[in-house]
């Protein structure tokens, strides 16, 4: 079941290619239903995934490689459900969302269920090489994404994201290679290398392998200081391409944070927990700063993301930091930084296809361009009021959830980088209302005069993401119950690991 | 060495590749010129029956035969099939590019006696087999670079390749004699007890010399600079081969001697990891400003030769080591003929200029372009993928993770002039005049060697399976 969820939108990417003389409009909407299909394998999932059972469920299993000990193995646990669920619905939304395509639609269409096929194939793939396929596969998508479609220097930014991140997931591979050279047998099953703890004990070994991943998924999700790829590509990605570069790829670095650095090297996790505790504040407050410094909209989006993610890393590395505070505390935070990824991948992705909308008609992303939008577009500034708000963290909206149990779980173990990282809570909330004002208050300048409000496929893209967000916001139960069933059973896992590896 | 008879079973394939080379000379020599083009085909026929003779070898190998001087075991095998699969590829790249040479029947004949000699090179377990590989390997390598008679650029290219190859094949010569006096045996297989006790700095100085012989064959650090010349100057198809089947034959045979020498008193495997090193970082850097696709792949192919050493450093420490060579080697050949086939196709367009919008004038041809160097790259699930993964692998496990390390920073560095080539073939528009094409078949051949670098990735299962089973010093 989890296979055609995978393997459907990539049939539908080579059906996409192939069929001709499809009108435009027609295309969009056949590649949506491609684009939809996953969505209703993963709820299916989800209404058959039993919380009260650790480990990993629904797991097809074939022969790939086995005499490098490599099989295609796939899926899921109460972590990578909710990233599944989230892959599956905003690809969908961002196929469907009015874009320039340049005439060259097919492709266009092609290359984004191709990355829907690597991001749902990584987030369940339960074997390194596997998933390691994925993410190098997923760069190659995004790179022909922003080359062909972006704007601007697009050219440019595309080089620097492939080059960038490729090195990120070449570390990985070393890192992986290191795993796996000291399993014995050899074997890329994840399950298995979290069972064996092949690097317990060996602090150095560990230490170099636990560095690799740290700085390889580091510059993936990304953290400062390597993040450097983030805004140029944001900023010159057609605004459906920065959502799923937002919404979904960024989360493979953190998802892998939980997945592989924290369940296969809980000991040197625990060792330099507080260390990438301070890369993820410091990525918290510079995030913010330099955000507030922008003058350009998507940018200034583009650095928020990277003070959101820099929560959930925060979250992690207080997971990660067994020993210190309660095991609730640390729990809370894991399940926090979780649900963070999920907040974050539906309002940043709702905040950029909402850019999207507005290069599409005034093709300038200069907030002192704008103003008094609110007379011309009350939907889209309703919207983006919205999202904004939900980003800034208000309660009863999702991203408040999330950060709250980050920051309560963190106040726990590493409370004066939590304090610090409120820090960061402050200047976006500053930040997010300055955005709004300049775009939507004061005086509309007289080009704008003919500016369109939303248009309905906009709307209809927008309104399950904001029904989700406020879903999330009010009543969160069903979703946190799931993670909070991987947060268990990982921190379970992971502190009697380092505790035998003490003992 | 009771029974003096020749073990002449175990090298038919040879056999059938020579005499076949003969009837293919013939062909040419009295066929009418209009008929000239059909000693293509013959040539083919040639490599198929070498093939299948190779094949029905291949479920019992012999082992070491000729007294030892020679390996028909699975691994060279496995190498001579690999050398026919890029033999038979460059031929279909070049029926239509030669069309107009009158009397290019003679250019297959060279073709099989340089993938005859890149197969000695191969099985070679005696020094003296391995000159003679390398020799009939390169005789024929200089007449097909300069092949093009009225081109200054071939002709120059011919030059340097030949001088060059001429002080390499003496160091070769003169390191063979040195281990001959120091040994008293040429056979790879008496070393271990010729060697015993023998004056260590003239064995290193041996060694050294035999292995500056292989490298030019490799096209490898030290005696690298033929590469880009032939790359560049070459009739493309044959720039094509010239990069890519013989370093079948040498990564092998450097493998081999590796082999042979073991852990004792030489310590070969410092020195090749620096020569990989250096090799796959020198050819990398100097690719990064090419302005000239050929000129690029001739030094994107010294990077490769040294990610190919990585293969050897593993040598005797690590069990992916012959499996990581042969499958590189396999993955280099059809992706390197895979590049040189677009550049075929394009009737030798080499500045990247000229690539812009290829994607859309050509969108089958650029998708294989777009393979091909991402095969080379390194991006799973072609076939360069699982080649790095068991090259890295076997580096990591052979102590050497710093030169793995430094292979994935060249893969990164690389990524960056392929994409140079390949961000305008896809992002710009194409220019009005439309870019000359050579014809169907060179165009087929080489989307469907881009094919083949998918399908080798996906089914590398039984590749691997069956490569691993070979060794280096059969008995």
């Amino acid at each position: 079941m989890l296979t055609a969820a995978i393997f459907v939108p990539l049939a539908g990417a080579i059906a996409v290619l192939l069929l001709r003389g499809l009108d435009a409009r027609l295309l969009r909407i056949v590649a949506t239903i491609i684009a939809s299909l996953p969505l209703v394998i993963v709820i299916i999932a989800w209404l058959r995934f039993d919380t009260g059972q650790g480990g990993f469920q629904l797991v097809e299993s074939a022969r790939w490689i086995p005499s490098l000990g490599a099989s295609y193995n796939v899926g899921l646990d109460g972590l990578s459900l909710p990233l599944a669920a989230l892959t599956a619905v905003l690809f969908p939304l961002a196929i469907a969302y009015p874009t320039d395509d340049m005439g060259r639609l097919r492709e266009y269409l092609g290359w984004f269920l191709f990355l829907e096929s690597m991001s749902l194939g990584l987030f369940l793939a339960l074997d390194l090489l596997l998933f390691y396929v994925f993410l190098d596969l997923s760069l190659v998508g995004m790179y022909f994404l922003i080359g062909q479609w972006g704007h601007g220097d697009a050219r440019r930014s595309a080089l620097k994201f492939f080059l960038y991140t490729l090195a990120g997931t070449l570390l990985v591979l070393l890192g992986i290679f290191g795993l796996y050279l000291k399993m014995t047998p050899r074997t890329f099953d994840m399950a298995e290398i979290i069972r064996a703890q092949p690097l317990a004990g060996n602090a150095f070994a560990g230490g170099l392998v636990f560095l690799a991943f740290i700085i390889g998924f580091g510059i993936k999700i990304p953290i400062v200081p390597f993040h450097t790829w983030l805004p140029p590509a944001h900023v010159d990605a057609p605004g459906p391409a920065s959502t799923i570069l937002a919404g979904v790829l960024l989360k493979m670095g953190t998802y892998a944070y939980i997945r592989i650095v924290l369940a296969m090297l809980p000991e040197a996790f625990q060792r330099y927990a507080v260390w990438v505790g301070v890369l993820a504040v410091v990525s918290i407050v510079y995030g913010a700063l330099v955000s507030l410094g922008q003058t350009n909209l998507k940018r200034r989006i583009a650095y928020t993301s990277v003070n959101h993610m820099g929560y959930v890393v925060l979250g992690v590395a207080a997971a990660a930091a067994i020993g210190k505070g309660s095991l609730e505390a640390r729990q809370l935070a894991l399940t926090g930084a979780t649900v963070e990824m999920v907040a974050h991948g539906l309002i940043t992705g709702a905040l950029f296809l909402l850019s999207g909308s507005v290069w599409n008609r005034g093709e300038e992303y200069d907030l002192e361009a704008y103003g008094g939008l609110t007379s011309r577009a009350p939907a889209m500034a309703g919207m983006t009021i919205l999202f904004a708000f939900a980003s800034l963290g208000l309660p009863g909206l999702a991203g408040f959830v999330a950060e709250f149990q980050v920051f309560v779980g963190t106040f726990d173990v590493f409370p004066w980088l939590a304090g610090i990282g409120l820090l960061g809570i402050l200047i976006t909330a500053a930040l997010f209302l300055q955005t709004l004002q300049k775009l939507f208050f004061g005086e509309l300048p007289q080009r704008w005069r003919a500016w369109p409000d939303l248009g309905p496929v906009e709307v209809a893209a927008l309104v399950p993401l904001a029904a989700l967000v406020v879903i999330i916001g009010v009543a969160p139960a069903w979703l946190l119950d799931v993670v909070n069933s991987a947060s268990r059973s990982i921190l379970a896992a992971a502190a009697s690991a380092a505790r035998s590896a003490v003992g | 060495m009771a029974a003096m008879s020749l073990p002449l079973a175990d090298v038919v394939p040879e056999m059938v590749l020579v005499v076949g080379t003969v009837i293919t000379l013939l062909w040419a020599l009295f066929a009418p010129r209009r008929l000239q083009s059909t000693t293509a085909l013959v040539a083919v026929a040639v490599l198929a029956a070498t093939g299948v003779a190779t094949g029905l070898l291949i479920a019992h190998p012999p082992g070491a035969t000729f007294f030892g001087t020679y390996a028909a075991d699975s691994t060279a095998l496995w190498a001579k099939l690999i050398i026919i699969v890029g033999t038979a590829l460059t031929i279909g790249l070049s029926v239509e590019w030669f069309r107009t040479d009158q009397r290019h029947g003679e250019l297959y004949t060279l073709l099989l006696f340089a993938a005859l000699g890149s197969m000695l090179m191969a099985g070679a377990t005696d020094l003296m087999e391995l000159i003679i590989g390398v020799l009939m390997s390169s005789a024929s390598a200089f007449a097909l670079a300069g092949f093009h008679r009225r081109s200054a650029a071939a002709g120059e290219a011919a030059l340097k390749f030949f001088l060059v190859g001429g002080l390499a094949t003496s160091s070769l010569i003169y390191g063979t004699a040195l281990l001959f006096g120091l040994a008293g045996t040429t056979v790879y297989g008496g070393f271990a007890a010729g060697l015993a006790g023998v004056d260590s700095s003239a064995l290193a100085v041996g060694v050294a010399l035999v292995v500056v012989g292989l490298m030019y064959k490799l096209g490898a650090v030290p005696v690298h600079t033929w590469v880009p010349d032939v790359a560049q100057g070459a009739p493309v198809p044959m720039a094509g081969f010239l990069t890519a089947v013989p370093k079948v034959g040498s990564l092998i045979a450097i493998a081999r001697l590796a082999a042979a020498l073991g852990d004792g008193q030489v310590g070969w495997r410092p020195l090749v990891a620096v020569l990989a090193a250096v090799t796959m970082t020198l050819g990398n850097l100097a690719a990064f400003w090419q302005h000239d696709v050929r000129r690029l792949l001739g030094w994107s192919a010294v990077s490769m030769s040294g990610y190919g050493l990585m293969g050897v450093v593993a040598v005797g420490r690590s069990d992916l080591a012959v499996p990581s060579i042969l499958y590189f080697l396999l993955a280099y050949v059809v992706a390197n003929l895979a590049a040189f086939g677009v550049v075929t196709e394009l009737r030798g367009r080499s500045d990247i200029a000229s690539y812009a919008g290829l994607a859309r004038s050509r969108p089958l041809l650029a998708t294989a372009l777009v393979v091909a160097f991402l095969s080379f790259v390194g991006i799973p699930p072609l076939a360069g993928f699982f080649a790095k993964v068991q090259l890295f692998l076997a580096t990591i496990d052979a102590g050497y993770t710093w030169l793995a390390v430094l292979a994935v920073v060249n893969t990164v560095a690389s990524l960056f002039y392929y994409l140079r080539v390949l961000g305008p073939s896809y992002f710009e528009a194409p220019p009005p005049v439309p870019l000359p094409a050579l014809g169907p078949y060179a165009g087929r051949i080489t989307i469907a060697s881009a094919a083949a670098l998918l399908i080798l990735g996906l089914a590398a299962q039984p590749l691997l399976d069956a490569f691993g089973r070979g060794g280096l010093l059969p008995r």
